[in-house]
């Protein structure tokens, strides 16, 4: 399979990218890992006139962790999985890099472009989602900032301008010792999720005192599931307060039946991944002091 | 789209190449440089039969564009064996433990096992399966695949131990 014809612009600094595409308007498409542009390019499914490479920007591969964590955009997955300082603040992050793909799609594909190009399959916009991450956006007249919660419209449709580009994500540093999850059922290694769903939630004893839930594939966006967090802090987590939140989540979903499934048994699966992940973030987070009342139905 | 003249280093050799920018990678090694150890399988990304290791990271060099590659350093299977012939420990684990049977696979499959050792010298089992998730074989179910790239790395383990 051959791509259409284009030209291929190769900037050296951020600022110059960002004229090219401001330049380049709707015919130009910026490219990090490739992995979803170059595909759809042989399909002639996209056929841009001017591709923008940013592989040459050292200014969008970056790490920084403190009260908040920043990750540039052009940071592979595979630099978020070998990160080790990443992992001990972030652990989750790691744990849903390694779900993507496959090591070889790792180390070309970024996060940015797992996050801007708003296919419902990407697991990195429910993770952003689930962190309340916001997406730093730029483009050569400003620079902008929008919620992860607020960035997806439909399939494919975002809150990116034509000329803007997302240059960094950040989040606030989750408090040491939270129990997180990223459950994903699927087909075979590199396939998109059937369903998934990512939890991250912080205990005293048996309470809950914040916790956060998102989905990914389930829909035509992420789902960012609101209603858990007040279900799974009102009262001392029990198996009712997790099917509860299960419930809460399974209303949002409206998956499409596709290859991997029925839109029923996909809503069941989504729903399966949310209970999983609870329990999972509940078992990791390090202030419970495991009661075995509590554990034991977790276990059983 | 004009052709513009980009560098390389493949298998040792620097060289310039003169590409249109949407030729793919694998174009350019197996009908410009003549290098065809690398497939084309799938064509889709997904069975990396097309893997070459560039700059230190295992590609499917069907998912990149030339272009991209400017100034990079690309080993292809073709850069494994020594110059004397004598094959890579990898490549001679595989022939020993007959990690192969049609064969097509096998080229991505050395190629990745390559990087993998590199960055873990001593996997487990399931590191080695995790390791190779990008790398489809139709004919071996991967036992023996998984058994040679144990071998390699035992065989280059014990050449560190020995240097």
């Amino acid at each position: 399979m051959i791509p259409g014809d284009f030209d291929y612009l190769r900037p050296k600094t951020k600022s110059e990218a960002l004229v090219m595409l401001r330049d380049g308007g709707d015919e130009a498409r910026p490219i990090a890992g490739g992995h979803s542009l170059i595909p759809m390019m042989k399909l002639r499914m996209a056929a841009p006139e001017k591709v923008v490479d940013l592989g040459g920007l050292a200014d969008l591969k970056h790490i920084s962790i403190e009260k908040d964590i920043t990750i540039g955009a052009a940071t592979t997955q595979h630099q978020l999985i070998e990160s080790g300082a990443l992992f001990d603040a972030c652990p989750i992050l790691r744990e849903t890099a390694l779900l993507i793909a496959d090591p070889q799609i790792r180390y070309c594909g970024t996060l940015g472009g797992n996050v801007a190009n708003g296919d419902p399959g990407n697991d990195m916009p429910a993770l952003m989602q689930c962190l309340d991450a916001s997406y730093i956006i730029e483009s050569a007249s400003g620079k902008r900032e929008i919620k992860a919660r607020d960035f997806y419209h439909a399939a494919y449709f975002t809150a990116l301008e034509t000329g803007e580009l997302i240059t960094a994500i950040r989040f606030k540093t989750p408090e040491a010792g939270h129990g997180y999850s990223y459950q994903k059922l699927k087909r075979k290694v590199g396939d998109y999720a059937t369903a998934a769903a990512a939890v991250t939630l912080s205990m005293s004893e048996d309470n809950v005192t914040g916790a956060s839930v998102a989905l990914t594939n389930l829909a035509d966006t992420p789902l960012y599931v609101a209603e858990a967090a007040d279900i799974l802090t009102s009262s001392p987590l029990s198996a009712d307060t997790i099917k509860e939140a299960v419930k809460a989540a399974e209303a949002m979903m409206a998956p499409a039946a596709d290859g991997r499934g029925s839109s029923e048994y996909r809503t069941r699966m989504g729903g399966v991944m949310v209970q999983r992940a609870i329990e999972a973030a509940v078992e990791r987070a390090d202030k419970t002091p495991k009661k075995g009342g509590l554990f034991g139905w977790l276990r059983g | 789209m004009a052709k513009r003249l980009i560098k390389l280093t493949v298998n040792g050799d620097e060289m310039e190449v003169a590409v249109e920018p949407r030729d793919l990678l694998i174009h350019t090694l197996r009908e410009q440089l003549e290098l065809t150890g690398a497939h084309i399988g799938c064509d889709t990304s997904h069975c990396g039969a097309c893997t070459v290791d560039l700059d230190g990271r295992s590609v499917k060099s069907c998912t990149m564009f030339t272009v991209q590659a400017d100034g990079a350093e690309i080993t292809t299977v073709e850069g494994m064996a020594h110059p004397d012939g004598t094959l890579h420990a990898i490549q001679e684990a595989f022939r020993q433990m007959h990690g192969l049977q049609c064969g097509f696979c096998t080229p991505g499959m050395i190629m990745r096992a390559h990087r993998l050792l590199q960055e873990n010298p001593t996997p487990t089992e399931e590191e080695i399966r995790w390791g190779i998730s990008g790398n489809l074989c139709r004919c071996t179910g991967y036992q023996n695949i998984v058994k040679a790239v144990q071998l390699a790395s035992e065989t280059l383990s014990q050449k560190v131990a020995a240097e």
